[in-house]
Order: C-alpha cells, then structure tokens, then sequence
C-alpha cells in the first residue's frame, strides 16, 4: 500500500533477467525518526541478481530497518530505491510485485488455513490464481499436508516456512528474508539453508539478514555488514575473508628454536611456545609463499618441522574485528 | 491497477465474517427481537401513536440504522486494527497495492456486512410488525450510504486506535449516546423545548429522520440537509483516511 499517486512513473527500465546485474539500487536511503534518532545512515547498496546477499549485523544495527524502507513498510527521510528497475516509490506496483517478503516476526492470520493464506497472498499481489504454482510451493516447503490446518495449530518452525510461502506466493524476484533462523532449532536452521539455496538455484536473488555469522559464511555470495545504522561493507564474502581474514600457518619444530635465523628475517615468523612452534601469518590469501618453499627456506636453516597446521580466520573473526562483538 | 489485490482483501474480510456467521448475525437478530418485545410489544402496546404510525412501527428505521451505524463503526476498525496489532499489517504495506483499493477492500466489506444486517433486522422485524415502505429505493440508497460513509469513520478509528480499549472509545462513548439521543426510539417533536433545539446539533438526528422518511413519508428535519450532512461527513472521513495514507500517520514510522 501506498502514499504515492497512482501513477506508474517513467520506469527506467523494464526488468531483466541478466544474472549480475543489479536488481535492487540503493542510493542515499536514509531514515530518521522524528525524536531525531538515526536508525539509518544515507546508504547505497546493490544487490545482483541471482545472488545470496547476507546482511550482518547486531541487534539493532539497522538491518529491519534497511529492509523495511525497501519494502514500503517504513518512509524513508532521504534517499531511492529501484527494483528491477523500477522506482519503488513511482512505480511502486511494477517495483513491489517483484519483491517477496518474509519479515522477523511471526504475524499470521492465526485462524487462517495455510492455504486461504498463501492465495490470500498471491491475489493481494495481483496475480491470478494459479493452485498448481501454490501447491508446488507448500510442498517444496514441507507445508502441503498442514494446508487445511488453521496456521494457529502450527509449530513455530511451520509458521517461519508459512511466512516465506505468503513471501513466495507471487513469485517475486527478489525475496527478502529478515532473521530467518531466529528461534529455529540447528535442524531446521539447515533444513531453512537448504530451502535458500533451493530458492537462489530457481532464480530468485536472496537478501537475508542474520546475527548468525555462521549463516553468512554458510550461504552467502555476498555479505554486507552493519552496524549503528551504517552500512560498513559490502563484499563478495571470498573476496572479504581475502581482503581482511588472517591465515596463519602454525609449524611446530623438532627442537625448540632460540632465536629466528637472520636468514629468514624477510619473512613474517613469529616464535612462539618458547620457540618450539613458528608462525607464519599473512593477510592474503594466495599471496603467500607456498607452503614447500616456506619448508625448504626452513631446512636450509637447519630447521626441522615436525607438523604444521594451517589456520584462517572466520568472518566471525573479521566481524568481530569491525564491529567489535556479534553482539 | 489491482483490482485483484482489492478483491481479496474484501474476501478476506467477508470470509472472517462468515467464519463466525452465528455471532455476526444471530447476535443482532437477538438485540433486535428484544427491542420489539420491550419497546414494541410491552411498552409500545400502551404508547399512542407517533405522527400517525404505531409505536412497533416507527421504532423499525431507528433500530435499524442503530445497528448499522454500531456494525459499520465496529467492522471497519476491527477490520484494519486486527492486522496492526497482529502485524500481518506489513504484508499490506508491501503489497502493490494503492490507498483506495485498500480502503475499497475493508470497507466495502465492513459497509457490505451492516447491509446484510440491516436487511435481516428489517426482515426480522417484520415478523413483529407490518411497517410501510413509502420510499424502497431511496431506503435501499440511505441505507448503503450510511454504511459506507460510517464504515470509512470505523476504519479512521481503527487506525487511530492503539489498543483495543481505545477502539471502544469512540463507539461506545460517542456513537451510542448520538444514536440514542438521535431519535431512534422517539421523533424529537417529542422533546421539550431546549433538548429540541440542542438535539438539532446532533447529526444522527439527521441520519435518522431521513431514513424514517423513506418508510413513512414524514420527517423531522429536512430529508435533503439530511442527505448533503451525510455526504459531507463521508467526504471528511474519506479525506481523513487520504491523508493517514499520503502522511503514513499511525501506518508507517
């Protein structure tokens, strides 16, 4: 629903189905409440098509908030947004039927069945009825056999799929989840990463935001961080973990060493364990010696390495580092 | 244009209504036969006529926009509260979907459902008492505009509203003294002098004697100043709720 006139607006381009390029363009959205807190700072964001977007960040960074400008939920003091293409706010009709929904909380229509629901859903985005899409959608969602059920009588984990069924039941193009595992069980956390892959491979793009870093580094393309309202980062998770993860690789030495040799004084070695282990760290990933050189540079030395273990650091470590704290 | 999005919210407001049929209906149809036991049959049996009709006959019109103005009033804003305070709101929000197919879909089915129940009231009545029916049409007519126009001022409240308690504040504090103070159980030529003319300030009395006119032919105040004060109330409502949806005011932060 919206404010706006009615009119369609002048589309900037109708959409497309390119892979990569963006299908959702932020520019400069920014919201500000009346008692003057800045729940969001002017951000830009785009999100390519056919892609996991992972938003990270704490509790209130700003990541429903974020969402809830681009989906119409919330007005935005400053800034746009395009869909596909389409200005969410000229174009509002063409820029929501090609958004999908699934928000945090649970907010069903309790004495609803599932499937008054999820056709309830569909009409209201203006698609004609099309029981076999719906039906191949509640059994891909394990739903099928609870249609008739009230969505009261579900358990939790039903409701959570219910709301991404009502989310998917006009075939968005770009379906936002907020927070899907919140409250859900390791299991059905899985079962919900399996469903989001399944999604990405049929073409829809996926943003969902999480506080569980384990979630991001699991599923995602591409991880966007948050954190006091401002968007931090936004970057191929490989690319990120490169970027700012530490790998080290940890030798443990036959004989503990006295003192690092001169000879090797080029390279980042660190004695630890009173010298009976070196570490070898780096910043970059694949820009580092490998590891044979690294051994045989050692020997050279007289060095003998007994075993070694490598170790990279997690997007935990990173968020940590740039956030300071997951919560 | 959705006027597929306009639809289901209407048949999901209907079908709600459906769901609890026996509450929706029956309990109106209670109330009514217990205003004709008690005003009609034991009280109106001893009451002279009014203005040349029985006293079982003139009640029928006040009774009935009583529980049109209470039902319409009543199912506008429980129909647009219940998504805020559940928040299923959001799913509206999102959906491409414009300020008016909105308000076509809660109330037009809010303003459908007083209808149906003004129609089994008046039928209801029947049973106890054979009223003429001066005007049909424009009876017909009073009645849809009524419901509309007091429908849109349900869904204002509804969306005023922040609790529940807050949404019986308006119908029983304001509405029900109106409607009772406004002539449904008497004509105000009835009322001594100052209450006449006080009464005059009271807008239901308009509602009221126009719709009475359409049964009996005769009226307490003018049936045109009657039509045009409805009008202009459904165009304050409905310029209440465009602004709620051009200023996102209690719908969006």
């Amino acid at each position: 629903m919206t404010d706006s006139s009615d009119s369609q607006g002048p589309a900037q381009s109708p959409a497309q189905s390119l892979a990569g390029s963006p299908i959702l363009q932020v520019r400069g959205l920014a919201k500000t409440y009346a008692g003057g807190f800045q729940a969001l700072k002017p951000t830009d964001l785009e999100i390519r098509a056919g892609e996991i977007f992972a938003l990270l960040g704490p509790n209130g960074a700003g990541k429903t908030t974020l969402i809830g400008l681009i989906c119409g939920l919330i007005r935005p003091t400053a800034g746009t947004v395009s869909v596909g293409g389409f200005d969410h706010v000229r174009a509002y009709r063409q820029a929501r039927a090609l958004i999908g929904l699934a928000p945090q909380e649970l907010a069903t229509d309790a004495f609803e069945s599932v499937w008054a629901t999820v056709r309830f859903s569909r009409a209201l985005f203006g698609k004609p009825r099309d029981d076999a899409y719906l039906r191949r959608l509640l059994e891909d969602l394990a739903l099928w056999d609870k249609k008739d059920s009230p969505i009261m009588a579900l358990s939790g984990g039903m409701k959570r799929r219910v709301m991404i069924a009502k989310a998917l039941a006009h075939e968005p193009r770009l379906l936002f989840l907020d927070e899907p595992s919140a409250g859900v069980d390791v299991e059905l956390r899985r079962e919900m990463w399996g469903l989001v892959r399944r999604l990405r491979d049929a073409g829809v793009t996926i943003v969902l935001t999480t506080h569980y870093i384990e979630e991001a580094e699991d599923l995602a393309d591409r991880v966007g961080v948050i954190a006091k309202g401002a968007l931090i980062l936004a970057d191929d998770k490989e690319a990120l973990m490169r970027r700012m993860g530490r790998r080290e690789i940890s030798l443990h030495l036959t004989t503990p060493l006295a003192a690092l040799p001169h000879g090797l004084g080029d390279l980042p070695l660190e004695r630890v364990d009173d010298g009976a282990r070196l570490v070898y760290a780096f910043d970059a990933r694949g820009e580092a010696a490998s590891v044979s050189v690294l051994i045989r540079r050692l020997s050279a030395e007289g060095i003998e390495v007994r075993d070694l273990e490598t170790r990279e650091s997690s997007l935990e470590d990173i968020f940590v580092g740039l956030v300071g704290g997951p919560r | 244009m959705n006027p597929l999005g306009a639809l289901a919210i209407y048949r999901f407001e209907m079908s709600r209504w459906f769901r609890t049929l026996t509450q929706s209906l029956l309990a109106p149809v209670i109330s009514t036969t217990l205003y004709f036991v008690v005003f009609g049959s034991a009280i109106g049996s001893r009451m002279s006529a009014v203005d040349g009709v029985a006293y079982a006959a003139f009640i029928v019109p006040g009774l009935t926009m009583l529980s049109i103005l209470t039902e319409s009033v009543g199912n506008a804003s429980f129909g647009i509260h219940m998504p805020k305070w559940s928040g299923t709101l959001y799913e509206l929000l999102s959906a491409p979907v414009s300020w008016w197919e909105a308000v076509f879909g809660y109330v037009g089915a809010a303003a459908t459902k007083s209808v149906l129940l003004g129609a089994v009231i008046l039928l209801t009545a029947r049973l106890f008492v054979a009223y003429p029916l001066a005007h049909p049409a424009i009876m017909l007519g009073f009645m849809v505009l009524t419901a509309v126009t007091f429908s849109l001022f349900g869904f204002v409240i509804g969306v005023w509203a922040e609790g529940w308690e807050r949404l019986q504040i308006v119908p029983s504090l304001i509405l029900t003294p109106l409607t009772f103070l406004g002539g449904s159980f008497y004509s105000i030529a009835m009322l001594p002098h100052p209450w006449r003319e006080v009464s005059l300030f009271n807008p239901v009395v308009y509602l009221i004697s126009a719709y009475r006119w359409s049964f009996f032919d005769r009226a307490d105040v003018s049936v045109p100043v009657s039509l045009l004060a409805t009008c202009g109330f459904m165009a304050l409502s409905l310029v209440a709720i465009w602004r709620i949806f051009a200023t996102g005011y209690k719908l969006k932060p």
